[in-house]
């Protein structure tokens, strides 16, 4: 029976061994030209247009928004538009959401002299768990509020296919496949959930660049980061209108540089460890419609806001806690922090970065949205305790630690270049399922992270 | 007595598949997970005419080369599970890259009735389609649909009817490639035959083997085996 059941798969895979010895290489070219010519034919002779054969006025907008020409440009115009509103709009809002919180704080803290609460209690309540989390909500809340519903607009009104159709051509001649546009489209909202969408991509070999490269747009957890430290050091000298403008085109050069390097690596990766002919697909552009404004907007604020909030706020707390117990428990002479921080340290100012920096990435792990406010948390447990209650007071304390806009923009790269969250990494495991693949989803962005800000570091030590 | 028929849904994604599985299961539907696969397909119960139907509602999918997974399921649930009956559904606005489906699918299965859907919308666009010519040219029933205002359903129960019965006879239309892959087609298709169950397309079977898709192969080596182990059992 063995043998049997041997010999009649055997069979099969001889068949296709025949198969594959009088196949011609580009027969699933002419297979699929023939279809399409079949389905032409039929289309001639049965269907006929009237009037209004057309969509008129879809295909006029088709012709600007991915023209080879300005295809580009207004997209680069749309990304502008959205983030000055989100800067622009943020600022305010976030000043008094943090003022609320600091005054809270006061009344808290007189809370716990009233009850004779334990020093240590206080410290890991408040100044851990409290700030951790306040500052989460008021650093990231303001601008979700206003790029997700933007956002979502654009994407209602069927604006978003148009941006994966252009970068398609890119993703093409990179040896990627066009939908990983798609995909990184989503990175934009959030990584680990675009590891899920890159199931879109057919084949296996396009699926992995997908994945290994979504990390390089920044998801909304590290928009946070990227956009307080952008408005901090990047637009210094200027004021008003105009200081929303810098920090705006920062952004703007920030994004396009992830984009960049999407590109680059998965070029590089195409033509050397994923080789390969990207495949062929349909793009369906639907029909730009007039979304609905409010529903579109309550909705968008509602669930992503908020949800994404919440996750944030959720590992925020613990991480708050665990920061405030390193830098408050003292192994030897100094905190477990500090030693922390000193081992780092060399190797961060190497890379234009210091060792609190590293280390709040390192604990930020589970997390882009807390890797600000354990730096944060990590610098005034080692100063003098001020109170923060501005985006002015957060500059002070960051200049007081020796930063400069190289330090800045250094952070920022590395937040753009750097590993997945956890998240993404567990998710790149269960879609991968080989501990290899999630490795090198690790390794590569970090060592580019690296290189990147250590090259940025030296020209601009040698440029100083 | 009743006998169940299974017919499933096909088509391009945004075609109103789901309308129309909802216009003819209404709320007598529930999502059957399917062995080995984490893409689930839903399924409704009809009964017309005394006859009892199951419809399985396939994952939408622009063509069914198998390349990802949806695509593979919806193959597998056409060439393996044998439905008697495949409803393509195409969406007449977009008839051309609609058919390209259409047409694979034709290549895999012989009861197929195409329904184009949407009609509504597109005479409000001045399109207008000549379903009896497209019937002949395929060699299958094709038919006219608005599913959100349940236009043309009666007529496909009917025609669904009469196909499951044996009164309408489905010759489809099966393309013919270039002369060197038809010969190519022809030196393979005796040997597929002898190794493949005749219940399956050889024609088929012998093209996708020379296209190389060896997602298909994989697949044919299991459930030949599970076949041949479930004989060896009972004998």
């Amino acid at each position: 029976m063995q043998s049997e059941l041997a010999g009649r798969s055997g069979d099969l895979n001889q068949l296709y061994e025949r198969a594959q010895q009088i196949a011609s290489p580009n027969l699933r070219d002419k297979i699929v030209q023939k279809l399409y010519q079949e389905s032409k034919q039929l289309c001639e002779d049965s269907v006929s247009f009237g009037k209004a054969e057309r969509d008129k006025h879809t295909e006029k907008l088709d012709a600007i928004f991915t023209s080879p020409i300005w295809g580009f440009p207004i997209m680069i115009i749309m990304l502008g538009i959205v983030f000055y509103l989100t800067i622009a709009g943020a600022n305010v809002p976030s000043d008094m959401i943090a003022s609320f919180f600091g005054w809270l704080e006061g009344h808290i803290t007189s809370l716990f002299q009233l009850m004779n609460a334990p020093d240590w209690l206080h410290g890991l309540l408040v100044l851990g768990l409290y700030r951790g989390t306040t500052w989460v909500i008021s650093v990231m809340l303001p601008p979700m509020a206003i790029f997700f519903p933007t956002f979502a607009l654009l994407e209602n009104y069927g604006y978003l296919p148009r941006v994966a159709f252009n970068m398609d051509r890119v993703f093409k001649k990179v040896g990627a496949h066009g939908k990983q546009s798609l995909t990184m489209a989503m990175g934009f909202g959030c990584n680990a959930a675009a590891m899920l969408s890159s199931r879109i991509i057919e084949s296996p070999r396009e699926r992995m660049l997908a994945i290994l490269t979504n990390n390089f747009v920044p998801c909304n957890g590290r928009w946070g980061t990227l956009i307080v430290l952008a408005s901090l050091f990047m637009a210094a000298g200027y004021t008003g209108g105009a200081k929303s403008l810098v920090t705006t085109a920062v952004i703007v050069g920030i994004v396009l540089v992830g984009i960049l390097v999407t590109f680059l690596v998965s070029w590089i990766l195409s033509k050397t460890a994923l080789k390969g002919v990207p495949t062929h697909y349909t793009l369906e552009l639907p029909p730009y419609r007039r979304p609905k404004f409010w529903e579109t907007v309550i909705r968008s604020s509602l669930q992503r806001s908020l949800s994404v909030l919440v996750r944030a706020v959720k590992v925020a707390a613990p991480a708050g806690i665990l920061t405030w117990v390193l830098a408050n428990v003292n192994a030897g002479d100094q905190s477990i922090l500090l030693h922390i921080v000193h081992f780092l340290d060399p190797f961060g100012q190497m890379l234009g970065l210091d060792g609190y920096i590293l280390m709040a990435f390192l604990v930020g792990l589970p997390a882009n949205e807390i890797v600000l406010p354990i730096l944060i948390m990590g610098y005034l447990s080692t100063g003098a305790m001020t109170e923060v209650d501005n985006l002015g007071d957060l500059k002070q304390i960051f200049v007081s630690h020796g930063w400069t806009w190289l330090t800045a923009l250094n952070m920022m790269l590395f937040s753009l270049l750097h590993f997945p969250c956890g998240t993404t990494l567990v998710n790149i495991y269960k879609e991968t399922k080989s501990a290899k693949w999630t490795f090198l989803s690790f390794i590569i962005p970090t060592a580019i992270a690296i290189l990147v800000t250590f090259a940025v570091a030296q020209i601009a030590r040698l440029a100083a | 007595m009743t006998d169940t028929f299974r017919i499933a849904l096909a088509g391009n994604p945004n075609t109103g598949k789901s309308t129309l599985f909802n216009a003819l299961t209404g709320l007598k539907q529930h999502t059957g997970n399917w062995a080995g696969k984490t893409v689930s397909l839903a399924e409704g119960t009809f009964k017309h005419r005394s006859k009892q139907y199951r419809f399985i509602d396939l994952p939408g999918t622009y063509s069914i080369f198998s390349n990802s997974a949806d695509e593979e399921v919806a193959r597998n649930y056409i060439v393996f599970e044998k439905p008697d009956l495949t409803l393509v559904v195409v969406d007449a606005t977009s008839l051309e890259r609609n058919l390209n489906l259409a047409l694979q699918i034709l290549e895999m299965t012989k009861n197929v009735v195409i329904c184009i859907n949407l009609m509504d919308e597109a005479e409000k666009r001045g399109i207008t389609i000549n379903e009896r010519l497209l019937a002949r040219r395929l060699g299958v029933p094709v038919i006219k649909l608005s599913a959100r205002n349940r236009a043309g359903i009666p007529l496909l129960l009917d025609t669904i009817d009469r196909i499951v019965s044996g009164k309408i006879a489905c010759e489809p239309v099966q393309i013919k490639y270039d002369g060197e892959i038809e010969a190519r087609i022809a030196s393979l298709e005796p040997f597929v035959k002898q190794v493949v169950d005749d219940r399956i397309s050889s024609r088929w079977i012998a093209l996708r083997l020379l296209d190389g898709d060896e997602s298909l192969l994989k697949e044919l080596n299991t459930r030949l085996k599970t076949k041949e182990e479930t004989v060896c059992n009972q004998s």
